[in-house]
């Protein structure tokens, strides 16, 4: 169908539209026209992507000069594809409609090399680490100047062929997975990677994760040329802000300094030989350094895995200092500073500081500046290339520690260091770990808001909204969520408050190891099990605490009882394990078995995978997911939050917990048609505070009397429910009340009701 | 009378019944109990009758075995051996043993049959309407309706489903305390099956071990001991025969984890696009590792029975035949308080390479589902219209019409002018001839005749025969026809009459199809015509019912002319 979304001719490539879908295309229109950011939250299964994309491209085809590019960041390669899937469509839409062909866009996903490479030998490695190292020694620059001298070296072809021809060569207008990237690949000869690296700067739309533009380590490779005048989204944005903090956080264990250790005696021995042989290039880098070029080397592209991990602004433009611009002088260098950090993580007890003190720390003992620290990691790279080394991977834990070096010396602000001697399960045990952990999500995410003219920061869950614009320090144009027009109520929320004993159900760390708690839980359980049709899924607050639910729950045969009416599988704390329980989980499902899955909130299953129709009918939420409070980090967090931007630690705590547990029962409902039961068991979700911070279309049907229910209620409740969802239910039922058509659209007093349900914050 | 030409299998003698004594005999088909000085059966029950049988408890004085029929009924035997309670018990173990294999025999039988013309009865509508029509009105029988049908019927029967396995079929083994500090197990062979089906790995040990190493109940003392029916124990020390499946298990687990996952979207060791080393992310996640490793095992333990158990359901529909033939060799009836009395026949089949059928995640599949999962359904139109877009190559063509220069041929304009002036002149000039009107009734003829539904509006409004009738006569001509055809479809199959049978066929059929048209067709036809339909609509059954009566007119005077 074709609308008009205040004034812009938009194709949208359905003959029916969600209200809300129609009220979000305005809200984004708003915020392109103005040139401003914004964050909306609009429930899972209605459509985002596809609204998002339509009013997008529409608004880059009638406007050319003001929005030339889309990047499109999402979480996961599966999400990533759908996306793909979805601009196809609209792509083939468009044909259809206008008729000439296909229209004129490129578009494109990017993804890391384990997911490109058509290389018969690379690819099959199935790490990602392992994959770059093995194009970085087939590609390198210096790799391939040897093998023009000697054929014997081994080149990658792909990329020679590419390097050749398809550098003029631009990709063909239309729509690339990762799938199409390769075939094309395959039938040009072409690395499917560098093509894909190659044509984002000028692609219209580009498709990729969060870390290519939020880690500035691999954003200062990959999309350092794309255009400012672009509009960003980020997709699945309620946790963006951990995405930020990872991007620029750093572990170093003592295994790792151990490895630092054998890095730089192999380093010192490679530059030995070096001198012996060609001690010319040494001294050509040297003085390179010394006519104050930062980097010896011109960098290709393929040169670069990891470029430096602080962000573009901060990078000093400046040359080397002198005391480490030859190779053995850095070295020695880097030898004091391993020192000095074999020495900090010889600790006894907890040390918490500050990036100054530390340097002043470092100063005092081993007399290393702040300066020659901050070139760590671009002087380590330029050795790299001069040295020719082709095994980079081995030197990961030198570059690591190189990374540690420019970051604490580059920031003062918004970063702790905590040196931990010990596990804290395991006191006896030495066991050193040094973080360097972020702590302001914002410092990672600013040079995206400060570049392109739009970011749209949305989700499914990003409820309470007035937390975002906080934590990550941006200015928002608009602001809205949207809730979803229903004509049937297809979910049933409840908190279920108490068992049937009257004992409070709650997870709190007081109780929770309470057998009449677990019990509850238990019967929680069977009795959902005996009353829900297909497949039902459980959310528990850690994998601790489900491991040793699980195991009284044996004790007490309440599994057994589970089992007699659905096959139970659990996730476990390795991913291919739990792949294959998810897989058979499905298959459960699919063959009418029923199947129960016990999964952990903030898990990689809460993250990633969906359950929609029979994959999950109802959902079972055991406890509020609270973050592990007693982490250190976690402190160090919750105390900056409270200084720098006057968040209170349990606003915090509470925020961050009802996010993960609205995206865990989300996940059971992905679109009008599906339905599902979101079991909320602890008595503390009934708290206005709780409460409150549940995204609104899930509160809307939240009603009072569904808030304090013991097992027996809700299972009547849900009786009800599910009795009501097996009636028929047609098109003609939503017409008008949660699907639309253009005529209705067009209505005068349908824009007036849509305008008074939106909801600004 | 007693065993005059039945098949005596076993008498009992000293059998009480009622407070009576007597001698049971039991036969082929049916057991029977006789009064010590009569010579006529008093109680005499077909085997396919009986539903179950029970046995009294050790524990208790006297020796019975009780007959739950299918009707609801129930009859109790007393054993009364004079030479002691053990030769009772052996008696009634005798009876009993003998009834435990005869029971589901007859009860398969019967009920195959019955059941199967139910279901193809349920299955199939117009079989059913047929049914109705001819049978329970009395025009064929039932079984001549079924013979006719008999091998159609057999062409499905191996469709049925397997019965899958329960999940829970371990911890429905309830046990309970023998008194004496110990444990008892009830083991049916309903749950030894389901074991088996669930871990092949133990019917090998079980084909293995028994009983040249151990004896039956030793095997299953120990299963119960293993960790398969305990899964927090770990694996104990190596003497255990469960050990090694143990080991067995845990590298299948291995194998299928290690094996690439097929489907992308479930892939959790691939969802995330970052190859960048752990060291570089931050703690934000929940790192804590558990160290119980007994939970760990136990978690592991349960994804595996379930899909073990998931797999025993799949893997039934693909060899059907190996675990029919293992059905059989297991079979033994509901006794009670079932001992451990299970047959296990040696048959190990090799069902573990059935597992390697697995599908292949081909892009193509992984498109179809990635449309699935985008495609919004109740956005799309349902319909679908398959309509061609207009498509204009001069948009200003389409929005003028055709440009007044190459029209020479049609009327111009002045021509319009003149023509709509004359029409205009006319009808000015009109005045009614009133002397030349046509007479009244006339009018009215010729009006009616204009009028919808008149003879000469007959071509105009053509409508479809089957929106004129409406749809409960439709269904009920449709029955007629398909009854019709059935009877005819019997009539026709006994030519050429080459038996005697079936000249009796053909004469019974004739019959049968007169009395179809007078108690069926004729009543139809008198109720149609009360519609004043244009259309005949029995007209082409009378038809068909008109040529089969020429051939068996035929057919009658050429066999009169041969015997003359």
């Amino acid at each position: 169908m074709k609308l008009n979304i205040d004034g812009l001719l938009v194709y949208f490539p359905y003959d029916y539209i969600y209200p809300e879908q129609y009220m979000y295309m305005l809200e984004l229109k708003k915020s392109l026209d103005a040139k401003g950011h914004c964050a909306l939250e609009m429930p899972s299964g209605t459509g985002k992507t596809i609204s998002l994309l339509s009013l997008i491209v529409a608004y880059m085809k009638a406007n050319p000069l003001e929005v030339t590019k889309l990047i499109y960041c999402s979480r996961t390669v599966p999400e990533l594809e759908k996306v793909v899937a979805e601009l196809k469509n609209l792509m083939d839409y468009y044909e259809q409609q206008l008729g000439k062909g296909k229209p004129k866009i490129l578009g494109l996903a990017l993804s890391s090399r384990k997911n490109l490479c058509i290389n018969p030998e690379v690819s099959q490695e199935r790490d990602g680490k392992n994959v770059d190292a093995l194009c970085h020694k087939l590609t390198a620059s210096f790799v391939r100047t040897n093998h023009k001298r000697d054929a014997t070296v081994p080149v990658c072809s792909f990329y020679e062929s590419y390097d050749a021809h398809g550098k003029e060569m631009p990709l063909p207008e239309g729509v690339y997975g990762l799938d199409e990237l390769q075939e094309y690949g395959r039938k040009k000869g072409f690395c499917p990677y560098f093509l894909a690296r190659h044509a984002i700067t000028h692609a219209n739309i580009v498709v990729y994760s969060y870390y290519y533009l939020l880690d500035p380590k691999i954003a200062e490779v990959v999309s350092k040329e794309l255009s400012k005048n672009a509009v960003v989204v980020f997709d699945e944005a309620h946790n963006i802000d951990n995405v930020c903090i990872e991007s620029m956080s750093i572990k170093i264990t003592r295994r790792t300094l151990d490895k630092c250790q054998q890095n730089i005696d192999g380093l010192s021995k490679q530059i030995q030989r070096l001198k012996d042989c060609d001690a010319e290039r040494l001294k050509t880098e040297y003085q390179k350094l010394v006519q104050g070029l930062r980097d010896a080397n011109i960098a290709r592209e393929t040169d670069v895995i990891l470029a430096n991990p602080v962000l573009p602004d901060d990078v000093l433009k400046e040359a080397v200092p002198g005391n480490i611009r030859t190779a053995e002088h850095f070295l020695g260098f880097m030898k004091r500073f391993l020192e000095y950090m074999k020495i900090r993580l010889r600790v006894q007890h907890v040390v918490s500081e500050s990036p100054p003190s530390f340097l002043k720390d470092c100063y005092q003992k081993v007399c290393i500046e702040r300066k020659p620290l901050r070139f760590c990691a671009e002087r380590l790279n330029s050795m790299m290339r001069t040295l020719e080394l082709v095994e980079i991977h081995d030197f990961s834990a030198l570059s690591l520690l190189c990374h540690f070096a420019t970051l604490v010396s580059t920031y003062a602000k918004g970063f702790v260091l905590i040196i931990e001697p010990f596990d804290d399960r395991t006191p006896t045990i030495s066991n050193p770990i040094l973080h360097f952990s972020c702590m302001d999500a914002s410092i990672a995410i600013k040079p995206v808001f400060d570049r392109f003219q739009t970011v749209v920061i949305t989700s499914g869950t990003l409820s309470p909204l007035e937390m975002y614009p906080r934590i990550l320090d941006f200015r928002p144009v608009t602001m809205a969520t949207f809730t979803m027009t229903l004509a049937r109520t297809c979910i049933c929320p409840m908190v279920v408050s108490k068992g049937n004993d009257q004992v409070a159900m709650t997870s709190k760390y007081e109780t929770r190891e309470d057998v009449a708690v677990i019990r509850n839980y238990g019967n929680l359980l069977v009795e959902f099990c005996s009353i829900v049709p297909d497949g039902i899924v459980c959310f528990f607050t850690s994998y601790i605490y489900m491991e040793s639910t699980v195991a009284a729950w044996y004790e007490q045969g309440i599994l057994d009882q589970v089992q007699k009416h659905k096959l139970l599988f659990i996730e476990t704390q390795d991913a291919a394990e739990t792949s294959l329980a998810l897989l058979n989980y499905q298959k459960a499902c699919e063959n009418g078995r029923g199947a129960v899955l016990l999964s952990v909130a903030r898990g990689k299953v809460s993250e990633g995978i969906d359950f929609d129709h029979h994959f999950g009918r109802a959902v079972i939420m055991f406890g509020i997911p609270y973050v592990y409070t007693q982490s250190k980090i976690l402190k160090a967090r919750l105390e900056y939050l409270r200084d720098q931007y006057q968040i209170r630690e349990n606003d915090f705590l509470t925020f961050d917990a009802m996010r993960h547990a609205a995206q865990c029962v989300g996940r059971a409902l992905r679109g009008k048609t599906d339905y599902g039961i979101m079991v909320f068991a602890d008595k503390r979700f009934a708290r206005a505070d709780k409460r409150s911070k549940i995204p609104r279309w899930i509160q809307e049907y939240l009603k009072d009397g569904l808030c304090n229910l013991s097992v027996d209620e809700a299972v009547q409740v849900s009786k009800r429910f599910l009795r009501q969802m097996a009636q028929p239910f047609s098109r003609e039922d939503q017409l008008g009340l949660s699907l639309l058509t253009v005529e209705q659209l067009d209505q005068e007093d349908t824009k007036k009701k849509l305008q008074s349900r939106m909801q600004y914050v | 009378m007693a065993a005059r030409s039945e098949e005596v299998l076993l008498i009992v003698n000293h059998v009480r019944n009622k407070k009576t004594d007597g001698t049971l005999y039991m036969m082929g088909e049916r057991m029977g109990w006789m009064q010590g000085s009569k010579s006529t059966f008093s109680i005499s029950y077909m085997y396919a009758d009986i539903k179950a049988q029970k046995i009294s408890p050790d524990s208790k004085e006297k020796v019975q075995l009780q007959l739950v029929l299918h009707d609801g009924g129930a009859n109790t035997f007393h054993f009364i051996n004079p030479k002691g309670r053990s030769a009772a018990i052996a008696d009634r173990d005798g009876v009993k043993d003998l009834l435990q294999q005869l029971i589901p025999k007859f009860r398969r039988k019967l009920s195959s049959e019955l059941e199967e013309k139910n279901r193809m009865l349920q299955e199939n509508p117009e079989l059913f309407q047929l049914y109705k029509d001819l049978v329970v009105t009395g025009v064929i029988t039932a079984d001549e309706f079924w013979a006719s049908r008999k091998n159609q019927s057999t062409v499905k029967t191996d469709k049925s489903q397997n019965v899958g396995v329960s999940a829970a079929f371990l911890a429905d083994i309830k046990p309970q305390t023998d008194g004496c500090n110990g444990l008892k197990y009830n083991l049916t062979a309903d749950v030894i099956e389901s074991i088996f089906r669930t871990y092949p790995m133990v019917k090998k040990m079980h084909a293995e071990h028994v009983p040249h190493n151990m004896t039956e109940s030793e095997f299953w003392t120990r299963f119960f001991q293993s960790h398969y029916f305990h899964r927090d124990r770990t694996v104990m020390g190596s003497k255990d025969v469960f050990t090694e499946c143990a080991k067995v298990d845990e590298k299948d687990m291995k194998e299928e984890i290690s094996c690439k996952m097929v489907d992308s979207f479930l892939d959790l060791t691939n969802i995330k696009d970052s190859s960048l080393h752990e060291d570089y992310r931050g703690l934000t996640e929940d790192t804590r590792i558990s160290n119980n490793v007994t939970n760990g095992t136990m978690i592991r333990r349960f994804n595996h029975h379930s899909t073990m158990v998931l797999k025993a359901c799949t893997k039934n529909s693909q060899n059907a035949q190996s675990s029919s033939a293992a059905d059989n060799s297991v079979q033994s009836s509901d006794t009670q308080n079932g001992e451990v009395t299970p047959k296990v026949n040696g048959v190990v089949n090799g069902e573990q390479g059935s597992s390697t059928s697995k599908e292949y995640w081909e892009p193509l599949a992984k498109k179809q589902k990635m449309q699935e999962k985008i495609h919004m359904d109740d956005l799309g139109d349902l319909k679908s219209k398959k309509n061609v877009n207009l498509h204009l190559h001069k948009m200003e063509g389409y929005l003028h019409g055709p440009t007044p220069l190459m029209m020479s041929r049609y009327t111009t304009s002045e021509d319009l002018v003149q023509s709509s002036e004359s029409v205009m002149q006319d009808v000015y000039q009109w005045s009614p001839d009133l002397s030349n009107v046509l007479s009244g009734s006339q009018a009215i003829v010729i009006l009616s005749e204009l009028s919808p539904g008149g003879a000469l509006m007959k071509g105009t409004s053509h409508q479809e025969l089957n929106q004129i009738v409406p749809p409960d006569v439709q269904e009920e001509v449709k029955a007629n026809y398909s009854a019709l055809l059935e009877l005819l479809r019997h009539f026709w199959t006994c030519f050429p009459v080459s038996s005697k049978s079936l000249e009796e066929k053909v004469v019974k059929m004739k019959s049968t199809l007169e009395r179809f048209q007078m108690a069926k067709l004729i009543p139809l036809k008198e109720r149609l015509q009360e519609y004043h339909y244009t259309v005949n609509l029995t007209s082409h059954m009378e038809e068909l019912l008109a040529a089969a009566n020429r051939k068996f007119d035929m057919w009658q005077s050429r066999k009169s002319t041969v015997k003359r």
